[in-house]
């Protein structure tokens, strides 16, 4: 008797699955956006795209942080509406793109080292000297050069214990970027990238993304690593006061942040980075993070992606302080504006 | 199969009769669609290693056995080698293994040996049985916040006094092998003690009786008679163990520290093959996407070579044991 039931189930079942996979096509005044990237922004993207949304009637923003080169990825290869990505795009990957790119600049962060020393309230990293801790050249915490920069602080007699990122990461990229930037030695030897190859050491441990390299900080006596602002800021991290090109120690902040972005030279397609900033307080380590969009499309889905634009660099904008990203400086804004009416 | 052989049947009142052409069709159809299971299986795996081989190919042709070699994996300059996987791969599972092997078997020998009351037992077996149920990303955390703050003083302590040694050559900063198979030692333990208990279990009860009636002591019998009786399941039970512990992924790319590095030292961060597939992927442009193709082709390998060998060690054993030729 059972076996007369289930095939009627079956079909029901089988028609209702076929329901479901033709209904997108029967609500075609909804608007699907698919976007992916940069996992550096994406609680920011996050965000945004859920306000948007909800101002927005029927348009429903997608976004998958998987990492700026699987972003740039899918981008080239069309599986997407949009893309975003730490490091923008080389001229090469551009060049693949048939319809043509339009890189804005759409928010900002700041990368601090944060450190585990529990006697240590305030601690100053030297201009040269804190590339030299992640070369693996200064391996204790009592080190001559630590020492002269914090008089009066009981720095210890132990191990400094590097903590990296052991994915590829679009931090990584901005951050061996600057050290590059300040220390010959640095380029020469590591250089940078979403993932490099760092000093063969003991004391130089790899953890996963940002929550993975924060814990293994705050678990071991006398680590430093490098995370993202927010985080910093999120898990009260303490992090360092690091000595800009000007000379002065900043701490980072939404002000010293956006002193370092002040000084960015974008160039005519948006694309420009700070590796070592000018300004008296500056912060040293700051990036512009880039949303990518095709310059020919659709033309219903060109003017919500315009819309979308707009919206992040307006009413997005004020919303960056408090989750940890930088503003962008006004000139910028006033760029991306009319960088989007690009996008076709 | 025209043929009906059981049509010359019974009486209609009997109580069975024979098959009716309606009972043949279902066993066939069920006869069928198990062949097309197991063919769909043994195809599957097929194209897994065609897929993955394929894919890896050209980093084969590139790197050649250089790979397996060496130690360096630079992006920017493309030159890539896998060695400080595959030996933190096999130090780190090895180790795993030494410490969940012996507990597991120990925990089996506990439960099923009549040291407990049987409802205890049951009890301890559930609770057992749910560690293979947590998330290996909470092991992970465990790891880091329990494990490694729990052995850095002792670590850091033979380090001092007994640094000469190889094994204890660099202090315990952070993560490193020793947390990564204390914690994996936990991962295997409940694979390892449900199937020496299933072994140790499917002893003759009069095997044992007959070892207590000669007078053997409790731990007699079960060294000297359970133990080796078992000794085929419990050795499949340490491959399975193996297998799981090489595959390992997430509490290990949280636990190992995955510096690119070969070390004797316990204390030392290493990599493992898994951990590098787990971290490197998510942003690998097409370069390196070959190459960790080309690793994850290394991985299947080093597991069917473990568990090939475990068979062939098994059916060995086996054989000495119950003294077939």
């Amino acid at each position: 008797m059972k076996r007369f039931v289930r095939a009627p189930l079956l079909c029901t079942a089988l028609l209702a699955f076929a329901a479901f996979v033709h209904d997108p096509g029967a609500r075609a005044q909804d608007m699907r956006l698919i976007g992916s990237g940069a996992s550096f922004p994406a609680p920011i993207y996050a965000a945004w795209f859920k306000t948007f949304s909800k101002g927005a009637n029927g348009v429903i923003v997608d976004y998958q942080s998987k990492g700026s080169g699987a972003g740039i990825q899918d981008f080239i290869n069309h599986t997407v509406d949009f893309a975003a990505s730490d490091a923008a795009m080389t001229d090469e990957e551009i060049a693949k793109v048939k319809d043509g790119v339009v890189l804005i600049p759409i928010t900002a962060g700041t990368i601090v080292l944060a450190y585990n020393l529990p006697d240590v309230a305030q601690l100053k990293l030297p201009h040269d000297v804190y590339p030299d801790i992640f070369l693996g050249k200064i391996t204790k915490w009592n080190d001559p050069r630590i020492t002269a920069a914090n008089p009066g602080a009981k720095l210890p007699d132990m191990p400094i214990t590097v903590v990296r990122r052991s994915d590829a990461s679009g931090t990584s990229f901005v951050f061996t970027k600057h050290l590059s930037a300040v220390s010959p030695a640095f380029a020469k030897q590591v250089g940078f990238g979403t993932t490099v190859e760092w000093p063969a050491s003991d004391k130089i441990v790899g953890a996963p993304k940002n929550d993975g390299v924060t814990a293994t900080i705050k678990q071991t006596p006398g680590a430093i690593g490098y995370i993202e602002y927010g985080y910093a800021k999120l898990t009260k991290t303490p992090n360092a006061l690091l000595q800009n090109k000007a000379g002065k120690y900043v701490e980072a902040d939404e002000k010293t942040g956006a002193a370092a972005l002040a000084a960015a030279k974008l160039g005519p397609d948006l694309r420009g980075w700070v590796d070592d900033p000018d300004g008296a307080d500056a912060y040293p380590i700051a990036t512009f993070t880039w949303l990518l969009f095709y310059k020919q499309q659709d033309v219903k889905k060109a003017d919500v992606l315009r819309k979308l634009v707009d919206f992040c660099a307006s009413k997005g904008q004020a919303m960056a302080d408090s989750l940890g990203y930088i503003p962008l400086p006004a000139p910028v804004v006033a760029k991306v504006k009319s960088a989007a009416n690009e996008i076709k | 199969m025209l043929s009906q052989p059981f049509a010359i049947a019974t009486s209609p009142d009997a109580v069975t009769h024979p098959p009716a052409n309606f009972e043949y069709l279902t066993d066939r159809t069920f006869r069928a669609l198990a062949m097309a299971a197991a063919a769909l299986l043994i195809i599957l795996v097929a194209y897994i290693l065609w897929k993955i081989g394929g894919q890896a190919m050209p980093a084969i042709q590139k790197y050649h056995l250089n790979f397996l070699i060496s130690s360096q994996y630079n992006v920017q300059e493309l030159k890539f080698g896998i060695l400080p996987g595959i030996w933190g791969t096999l130090y780190s599972s090895l180790l795993a293994l030494l410490i969940g092997g012996f507990f597991g078997l120990s925990v089996a020998i506990f439960l099923t040996q009549g040291f407990l009351p049987p409802r205890l037992a049951f009890v301890f077996r559930l609770i057992i049985d749910m560690l293979a149920a947590i998330p290996s990303v909470v092991f992970g955390l465990w790891g880091i916040f329990v494990v490694i703050p729990a052995i850095r003083p002792a670590a850091n302590l033979l380090n001092e006094y007994l640094g000469f040694i190889p094994f204890f050559g660099t202090s315990l900063s952070g993560p490193g092998l020793l947390p990564a198979a204390i914690v994996l030692a936990i991962m295997v333990l409940p694979t390892v003690a449900a199937i020496s208990q299933d072994a140790l279990n499917s002893v003759p009860y009069r095997t044992k009786e007959a070892a207590f009636g000669m007078g053997a002591t409790l731990w007699e019998v079960i060294l000297k008679v359970m133990v080796p009786t078992a000794a085929g399941g419990i050795f499949s039970a340490m491959v399975l163990g193996f297998g799981r512990a090489l595959g390992e992924t997430m509490a290990l790319a949280m636990l190992i520290g995955n510096a690119n590095q070969v070390s004797l030292s316990l204390f030392a961060p290493a990599e493992t093959l898994a951990a590098l597939l787990a971290s490197h992927f998510p942003e690998a442009g097409p370069a390196e996407v070959e190459v960790l193709m080309y690793a994850a082709l290394v991985l299947l390998a080093i597991t069917l070579v473990v568990n090939v060998a475990g068979i062939g060690l098994l059916t060995l054993t086996q054989r000495q044991i119950s003294g077939k030729a």
